[in-house]
């Protein structure tokens, strides 16, 4: 699963994106940054406010019901300010 | 049509290309989003440097999500043409982010649509704002108050 990371979730994590083997227990996207946490304190830190946290799978925002697996491409980021 | 770019554009240029040869278009609205700058006068020192930000953007999911809240302005109002380019990178107080255009038979779908898009451009298209200010670069945080304004647009 490719897992991209952008704005402060990326400096607090300490990567851009990267690839990773998820267990097969993980099968939504609420799991996913439960085990995501468990990584190691700099993603426990990125992820402390889930509020904060959006999701988007293979480019389309989804809530945290929302199936992942392998090949998805998974983003997190902070609510958008552009324009 | 998207354009998602670095490049600083012209709009003259962009507004009459948006009805070029459409004699059936009666309206053309536009907003241009620019640079503020935010920090106090005099705050920054000697050094003159006004304070400027970095745009950060999902390239791919970028381009998607505009297309599709174009395709959304275009379902609710009857639009010759529209147009959104967004900028990313570096920028400085007094530079051009985003141009949104709406072409229209009249007024009244040009201007609504041209709103809707920029409400709605602001809490869902993948950007996000980095600003060098006195105290060094912060994140932007979006605000509730574009949230209210995009959920104003009924269905």
């Amino acid at each position: 699963m490719k897992l991209l990371y952008f704005a402060w979730l990326r400096q607090k994590i300490g990567k851009a994106e990267e690839n990773l083997e998820v267990p097969p227990h993980v099968k939504e996207v609420g799991q996913l940054l439960d085990w995501l946490e468990s990584l190691g304190p700099n993603y426990a830190t990125a992820l402390k406010e889930r509020r904060a946290v959006k999701v988007a799978v293979n480019q389309d925002y989804v809530g945290l019901t929302h199936p992942v697996k392998a090949g998805d491409e998974v983003a997190l980021f902070p609510p958008v300010t552009g324009g | 049509m998207i354009k998602v770019q670095a490049e600083d554009f012209d709009v003259g240029v962009e507004l009459e290309r948006l009805a070029a040869g459409d004699h059936q278009v009666g309206g053309i609205a536009s907003f241009i989003g620019l640079v503020r700058d935010i920090a106090p006068p005099g705050s920054l020192g000697d050094s003159g440097a006004a304070s400027s930000m970095t745009l950060e953007h999902y390239p791919g999911m970028t381009e998607k999500r505009l297309a599709e809240i174009e395709a959304e302005a275009q379902r609710r109002w009857p639009l010759s043409a529209t147009l959104i380019i967004h900028r990313y990178g570096r920028l400085a107080p007094g530079d051009r982010i985003v141009l949104v255009a709406t072409a229209s038979s009249h007024r009244e779908a040009a201007l609504e649509s041209c709103a809707f898009l920029i409400d709605w451009l602001k809490t869902e298209a993948p950007f996000w704002k980095l600003e060098d200010g006195p105290e060094g670069a912060r994140w932007v945080e979006a605000k509730s108050s574009d949230d209210a304004r995009k959920a104003a647009w009924k269905k």
